[in-house]
């Protein structure tokens, strides 16, 4: 009754081109960001930033990477979790570059917050490039295990090699304080979770408009049709090879600073372990329950696989069940494996699909014609 | 340079020395790798029979080898385990083609692939709901002690894989190429929908392709599970199969035992004669970057066709 | 920002008719082709001339779809040149070819299922956006620009298509007339000078049949795009081409007008079966 269209019409192409051609829609976004901004860091208290919001967001900008490269441009891969290691340690030795020391000046200068997370990013990308060379020549499957390959290698490298953690014994480091603003510390132990939660916000908000934009440019056609069609679109004039590493390199930037931000605003310290290969499942499980494909289908994956775990260790002793917890995490995996199943057969299009339809259900409503 | 030197000139003058201990770490890698052919073989035959990429077979490899350990512990002597394990492989194939792959036929592989990473999941955590997660050890007599043979010593256990995973495949073979079923599951994997029209019943054949992996990757599963132990690392040995099979190519059998022999060989000798210039752990990825070297210059691995593209 | 002329080579507000036929534009000169031991073209020559409609007709396998396929890039003859605009084409790439002012559609529809109607048409002109990533991302000033001028363009072709109802539609869900019309108006797109098309009325009804001859005729006099097209309906190849090459087990039989080609007894005894 209330989310109809009819009456708006368009008299430009650049009306008809935006990112949210109903109004009511429209509305919907600013009242979300608005809620996002100012309602949420007054009401949720600590545990729900720190535990739920952060990772959420954090989760959210790697599922956006992935959805890059497998849902828009079709190249599967499994190595983001490698790739967010290359950005955890890249803003680790970035932010711990003292720049003061290596231009001779008095006193210790580090590189600003926002520089390490974009460095992180530009770093990765060059990785994801170099480890996207063989989409070249190989297809699908082969292709998603020669990612793999920068899955092991790339942590394994961290690992070896000491440079990357600065030589630290314990091999656990710690990200270092650091100020966004004067006064406003954003890293570190005594950073604040509102203020990383926003920061975090900003820099989610920031990529997932980018995302959608390039999605209704040339480069966002150009890898949808190398997804639908490789050979057609060779034939339109075009260029593979630039294309599939321009995915290769975006992805590759979004799951860095997913990466770097995991280390820093979430975890607070840097380690290979938590970018294992599980991570690069669970990114996937994220853009297929959520939707390949779609800008919105990543946030919905990227809520859904991190909600799951948190309801499924809670659920049992809300309802006052007391089952020893090596069973609650066998539990625990049982039940994801079902889930995935289930939304598999229910919507292999994910949630962003219901989502959809939903829509174009309420569009009718209430009357069915 | 030092590295350089560690690299290219230290290994080489290493094996220059002692070519009867090359000999003997080249052998043992191949027979390793044996076993990493085992389970790759359980890809392959299902790949080649449902076009499905099953994740879960490193998974089906650790619940099998669980539950054949598990009834082992519960008393039960080898030769009854085995049957009881193979039914509940069977029981387990009818589930997967009941409940995942029947409702998602016709789906993209994409969604099928994923479908099978669920399955893995909800498989360790069935296995170890069942049987725990302590590490069990399995005894099944055969002899770990080294074996001389002339110059070089290699170890009974190895050469004991390699003839049980020689007649598995032999077995296969024979299955496939002398039976009615085989005869089916060689239509089934040309072409889904002809086989469908000259009323081979693919459903049977599907259950049936599942349980024959599920009974190779039990093989495998007691293989390494003798070797190593049973416990929940086993299902990560399975990912080793992977490099295995984009080498030999997802649906060539032969492929997948020379991949492994490659594979297998590969990172031993890498392990041993390489180790010191880069570092420890290589075998975390040699593996995959000696597959991806390959790839680039033969996309379609060792035993696939010349791609031909048509518009 | 006004949109681009339709075509390079003339205003699209007055069609001007048929253009005079002009000189040699692509040149194909003892083409050989082998797939291991497949011989699929033998010592094939023969040339287009610009603003022609060109058809290539043969039974099936007679090596016609590998012959556009060596003309755009895509297969690499293993003796013979080409020519094109009187310079000889090294091995090149199809995108290269694309480049260069060859479309071209296919047998078996080759569009992009997952994008609108649109899009698809819009991908056409992706050899000609220039923005760069960092302006696509902010979609703001060069990008949007860019963007709305090609729509312009893009929607000119659909109202020349008339498939203006269906631009938003996923193109996986149209009938198989439109998804054609659809993946002829991403060949124009593209504004080449030769379009290449493989058996672009396959499976159509008689009206389907007759709206695509409009279409050819009609981009063929307005914008002199050359033909080069694959048809196995013997009325329409009579009706609508300039000149027709015959081909049959991969070796030219005739090469002429229709009328020619008709009264060639090679041809009749070939495949014509004395029509």
């Amino acid at each position: 009754m209330f989310y109809r269209e009819a009456g708006q019409f368009k008299a430009s192409y650049a009306a008809d081109q935006q990112i949210f051609p109903i109004r009511q829609d429209r509305i919907a976004y600013y009242t979300l960001l608005a809620v996002a901004f100012a309602a949420v860091p007054m009401v949720a208290n600590e545990y729900w930033m720190a535990t739920i919001l952060i990772p959420f967001l954090v989760m959210s900008i790697a599922s956006l990477g992935l959805n890059i490269l497998t849902g828009y441009a079709g190249q599967l891969s499994l190595g983001t979790g490698g790739f967010m290691a290359t950005g955890a340690f890249a803003a680790y030795k970035l932010s711990t570059w003292d720049i003061g020391a290596t231009f001779g000046l008095a006193e210790p200068m580090h590189l600003h917050m926002v520089f390490v997370f974009l460095g992180a990013g530009v770093i990765t990308a060059a990785v994801g490039v170099l480890f996207g060379m063989p989409s070249l020549r190989i297809k699908g499957f082969y292709l998603a295990v020669a990612t793999l390959a920068a899955q092991f290698f790339l942590l394994w490298l961290f690992n070896k090699v000491p440079w990357f953690t600065n030589y630290s014994t314990s091999g656990v480091i710690s990200a270092p304080p650091r100020e966004l603003f004067p006064g406003v510390v954003i890293t570190g132990p005594m950073a604040h979770p509102v203020t990383k939660y926003l920061f975090l916000l900003s820099l989610v908000v920031l990529l997932a408009l980018g995302a959608k934009n390039i999605m209704r440019c040339h480069l966002g056609r150009a890898w949808m049709a190398i997804r639908d069609m490789d050979i057609a679109a060779e034939i339109i004039g075009i260029r593979p090879m630039r294309t599939k590493l321009a995915a290769f390199a975006l992805s590759s930037f979004y799951c860095g600073i997913a990466g770097a931000a995991w280390a820093f605003l979430y975890t607070g310290s840097v380690e290979p372990l938590a970018f294992s290969i599980e991570v690069s499942f669970k990114v996937l499980f994220m853009i297929i329950i959520g939707g390949l494909g779609s800008i919105m289908g990543s946030f919905l994956g990227a809520a859904f696989i991190t909600l799951l775990p948190v309801l499924l260790t809670n659920g049992p002793r809300l309802l006052g069940l007391n089952i020893p917890v090596d069973i609650i995490s066998h539990l625990e995996f049982m039940i994801f494996g079902a889930l995935i199943i289930f939304f598999l057969i229910v919507e292999p299009h994910g949630l962003a699909r219901l989502w959809q339809i939903a829509k174009e259900k309420l569009r009718l409503w209430p009357f069915p014609y | 340079m030092d590295f350089l030197y560690n690299i290219l000139v230290a290994p080489f003058a290493m094996i220059g020395a002692a070519p009867s201990f090359f000999v003997e770490v080249l052998i043992g890698g191949l027979l390793s790798g044996v076993m990493y052919s085992l389970v790759a073989l359980g890809f392959v035959l299902i790949f080649k029979a449902s076009g499905v990429f099953n994740f879960a077979q490193g998974a089906m490899v650790l619940f099998a080898a669980l539950f054949f350990a598990g009834f082992m512990d519960k008393g039960i002597p080898w030769y009854g385990a085995l049957p009881l394990t193979v039914l509940v492989m069977l029981v387990l194939a009818m589930g997967i083609e009941r409940v995942v792959l029947r409702p998602l036929v016709n789906q993209p592989h994409i969604i099928l692939f994923m479908a099978t990473i669920g399955v893995s999941y909800f498989l360790d955590g069935l296995g170890q709901t069942i049987w725990g997660s302590e590490m069990r050890v399995l005894n099944i007599g055969i002899p770990q002690n080294p074996i001389n043979m002339g110059p070089i010593q290699v170890n009974a256990f190895d050469i004991v894989a390699a003839v049980v995973a020689g007649s598995l495949v032999a077995a296969l073979a024979l299955f496939f190429q002398y039976t009615r079923i085989g005869r089916a599951l060689r239509a089934v994997a040309d072409d889904h929908q002809a086989a469908l029209s000259v009323g081979i019943p693919l459903k049977t054949i599907w259950a049936i392709v599942w349980t024959v992996a599920g009974v190779v990757g039990l093989v495998a599963g007691v293989m390494w599970g003798a070797k190593l132990g049973v416990q929940f690392s086993l299902a990560m040995v399975a990912l080793k199969a992977l490099p295995v099979l984009i080498l030999g190519g997802f649906t060539s059998i032969p492929g997948a035992i020379v991949g492994g022999l490659i594979i297998g060989a590969g990172e031993k000798v890498a392990e041993v004669f390489w180790a010191d210039a880069i570092g420890g752990g290589i075998e975390d990825w040699f593996a995959y970057m000696l597959a991806l070297a390959f790839l680039l210059f033969r996309p379609q691995g060792l035993f696939g066709d010349k791609i031909i593209e048509r518009v | 920002m006004s949109a681009p002329p339709l075509s390079s080579t003339a205003s699209a507000a007055a069609p001007s008719g048929k253009r005079p036929i002009g000189d040699v534009i692509l040149s194909v000169q003892n083409i050989s082709l082998r797939f291991g031991g497949v011989r699929a073209l033998t010592n094939i020559s023969f040339d287009v001339r610009q603003h022609e409609v060109l058809a290539i007709i043969g039974p099936n396998g007679a090596g016609k779809s590998s012959m556009l396929n060596v003309i755009n890039g895509f297969y690499h003859p293993q003796e013979g040149k080409v020519f094109h605009k009187g310079k000889e084409r090294l091995k090149m790439k199809p995108h290269d070819a694309a480049r260069a002012g060859i479309a071209r559609t296919f047998q078996n529809i080759a569009l992009f299922k997952g994008m609108s109607a649109l899009d698809n048409i819009m991908t056409g002109r992706n050899t000609m956006m220039k923005s760069s990533l960092l302006d696509q991302m902010l979609y703001w000033g060069r990008a949007q620009k860019e963007e709305i001028a090609h729509r312009e363009f893009c929607e000119r072709i659909i109202d020349f298509l008339e498939i203006e109802a269906i631009r938003k539609t996923p193109v996986g869900r149209l009938p198989y007339g439109l998804q054609k019309r659809v993946e002829l108006g991403r060949a124009l797109a593209a504004q080449p000078e030769i379009l290449l098309l493989d058996e672009p009325m396959a499976g159509m009804n008689v009206e389907e049949k007759e709206d695509m001859c409009r279409f050819i005729l009609d981009v063929n006099d307005e914008f002199g795009t050359t033909m080069v097209l694959i048809e196995h309906d013997m009325g329409v190849v009579m009706d609508i081409s300039d000149r027709v090459v015959v081909l049959d087990y991969g070796r030219k039989l005739a090469d002429g007008t229709p009328h020619e080609v008709r009264s060639n007894p090679d041809v009749i005894a070939a495949y014509l079966g004395g029509h």
